[in-house]
């Protein structure tokens, strides 16, 4: 935050507005000095707003970008897209026309403010993003026999049979040395009603508790139209569901309602910023070195096309490479940025996409949009909320993997990715899943050639030795990205990284 | 990890890597972790950025450096220490060491045990990500 716009952010604070997000508006940079260039390396998010911000405010701007196309990590398969892995494993995706994976960002939360504003301005339209869908399943291997449940059953018991427990503590005077009676009161009215318990602070089965948890027989007409309520679960299976982890997920700020995705996939945004820097992007240049010598900044790069080796000269440069791969390329910088940049590794994450013929989940399960969580390998599964009540085929998130099952799975073969998954995801639509399949993608990210991984993983010794180094303008080179940001692996990350470091950048140069 | 691995390893069966009479215990580490990055034949790859080929690669000779690298991380590659045990570190490095072209298990330093890992590996970073 600099100048003016902390001015702004603090204004609005005392308003009790804007916590939410570092975002002030765009910077409003303009003033370049005569003849100034910019040279930007990476054509993702945070290179083409850097384009895009420091083109307005003057400069002579150009961008190299490894791809083919505009976008980087923001990114959606489309079918009949290939798509070629670490590897040479190629897949030719054979979706639908217009059906698709994410294989990188898939959802935007309300409060990524810098993200939403040039979507807004860019002419990307968005769409609602299901998150939290309580007729989605949670399935544990160690709760119901395996059996998948519905997410709404098992909230709807946990808060129930908390709120009765903690009323019982209440009652057995455990509280009594934090809370006076009357408070005691008042948190045994606010029990009830959170948690449905009946008058005599009880969760039962009952009108009361089916009205969230559903009935047994759901409210009709006529002769039979009335209600017949539900028995809750038992509540050690409810606790051995770990249904609270996914309670938890749902709260976090990052998945809050309103969640967003772009109409037709993430990869809109990255089409949308492509246009607006139209021109600027040298495509298939694969960046080899980065000199500051003579005061200007010179990198050299390989048109992967053709095989020759070029340059690229300008007065600036913001660097957006993914940290992994500038620790490989010779970078003339200084010896604290070098090892800032060496000192921050990629996280892994697989994501594979399951085209199905129908969209089965919606017409026979109620589910419309949202995830069911499972403690398989695939960790989740993930309904379309696009083209919601549309005849099929629909593109089901059949896995999002983190950690160690991350690597287990960009271990294996795009065809045995698919396999894998089908198989561990049917367990929340036997009979359905793998019978309705049509077609899979996958996307590991450790074999992605333009990222060698998911996202930089920071830790809190890494952070303090390196950050401030990392975002320094070194000379005339300042990195942005969401490597470069304490939103990391989000785009609003690599956004309000970009703003500031061309804000920076743009100062560096009326200094000089 | 082995939680995992299990459940996969029912799901999925392995890809068929050259294999011994009795599988190497460091086989099985491979294929559910290094493989992601360094391919089931061990050539790494090229793209933007280069993934090392751990196939007839001399910076296995001596022990102390594979060791540092999978428990420390390197450049994009993660820290493994706390993620995989100090065991599976060293069977891993030593079936590196010994398969892939290299012949560097029988040479100095010979087999790779938990106790190297355990004298030289790098500690796992305490504080929480951020």
């Amino acid at each position: 935050m600099i100048g003016g716009s902390l001015a702004l952010y603090q204004a609005m604070e005392v308003l009790g507005h804007a916590k939410e997000t570092q975002f002030a508006g765009p910077p409003k940079l303009s003033g370049a000095p005569a003849g100034a260039s910019v040279l930007v390396l990476g054509a993702g998010l945070a290179g083409m707003l850097a384009a895009f911000e420091l083109r307005k405010a003057g400069y002579k701007v150009q961008i190299l970008e490894y791809n083919n196309r505009p976008g980087g990590r923001n990114w959606s398969l489309y079918g009949g897209d290939t798509y070629t892995e670490l590897g040479g494993e190629t897949q030719k995706v054979g979706f639908a026309p217009g059906n698709y994976l994410n294989p990188g960002p898939w959802r935007i939360p309300y409060h990524h403010r810098t993200l939403l504003h040039y979507c807004k301005a860019f002419g990307v339209a968005l769409e609602p993003f299901i998150q939290l869908n309580h007729q989605a399943l949670v399935h544990n291997s160690k709760a119901f026999g395996g059996k998948p449940m519905p997410y709404r059953d098992l909230s709807a018991d946990f808060e129930g049979n908390v709120a009765e427990l903690l009323g019982k503590a209440i009652d057995n005077r455990g509280l009594d040395s934090q809370f006076s009676a009357e408070d005691q009161d008042k948190l045994k009215e606010a029990l009830r009603t959170w948690g449905l318990l009946d008058k005599d602070m009880r969760y039962v089965k009952g009108n009361r508790s089916s009205r969230r948890r559903g009935f047994e027989r759901p409210s009709g007409g006529g002769v039979d139209g009335s209600p017949i309520p539900s028995d809750p679960l038992p509540f050690k299976d409810v606790l051995d569901s770990g249904v609270w982890a996914v309670i938890s997920q749902h709260m976090s700020i990052d998945h809050q309602t309103t969640m967003f995705q772009p109409v037709g996939g993430m990869g809109m945004i990255g089409k949308a910023f492509g246009k607006q820097v139209e021109g600027l992007v040298t495509f298939n240049a694969k960046v080899t070195k980065i000199s500051q010598a003579g005061g200007a900044v010179t990198a050299t790069y390989t048109d992967t096309a053709t095989g020759a080796v070029k340059e690229a000269k300008a007065d600036y440069c913001v660097c957006t490479i993914p940290l992994g791969i500038l620790s490989q390329i010779e970078l003339d910088a200084s010896g604290g940025m070098l090892a800032a940049i060496a000192a921050v590794p990629y996280s892994n994450s697989v994501k594979v996409g399951l085209e199905m013929k129908t969209r089965f989940w919606e017409e026979e399960n109620a589910i419309y949009g949202g995830i069911s969580f499972t403690d398989r390998p695939i960790s989740m599964i993930s309904y379309p909320s696009g083209g919601m009540h549309s005849d099929g085929p629909g593109v089901i998130l059949g896995a999002y993997t983190f950690g160690a099952a991350s690597y287990k799975f960009a271990g294996m073969s795009p065809d045995e990715r698919v396999r894998t998954v089908l198989e561990m995801g049917s367990v929340f639509h036997p009979g359905r899943y793998k019978e309705q399949f049509t077609a899979g993608a996958s996307v590991a990210w450790s074999r992605v050639p333009y990222t060698l991984g998911c996202c930089a993983q920071w830790n809190e010794e890494t952070r303090e030795e390196h950050y401030q180094t990392l975002v320094a303008v070194d000379d005339r080179i300042v990195l942005a990205g969401e490597h470069a940001s304490y939103i990391g692996c989000w785009m609003e990350g690599a956004l309000l990284s970009s703003l500031d470091a061309v804000t920076r950048l743009h100062k560096r140069a009326l200094e000089a | 990890m082995r939680i995992l691995i299990l459940s996969l390893l029912i799901a999925a069966p392995a890809i068929a890597a050259p294999k011994p009479a009795v599988p190497h215990p460091g086989a099985e580490v491979y294929q559910n972790v290094c493989q992601a990055c360094h391919m089931a034949n061990a050539m790494g790859a090229v793209g933007a950025g280069r993934i090392t080929a751990l196939a007839r690669n001399p910076n296995l000779q001596y022990p102390e450096y594979p060791i540092s690298v999978v428990t420390g991380g390197k450049g994009a590659m993660p820290w493994f220490r706390g993620q995989l045990t100090d065991q599976e570190i060293a069977d891993v490095i030593d079936y590196v060491r010994g398969n892939f072209g290299n012949r560097y298990n029988k040479g100095p330093g010979g087999k790779v045990t938990a106790a190297m890992v355990a004298e030289s590996g790098v500690a796992a970073p305490t504080r929480g990500e951020r």
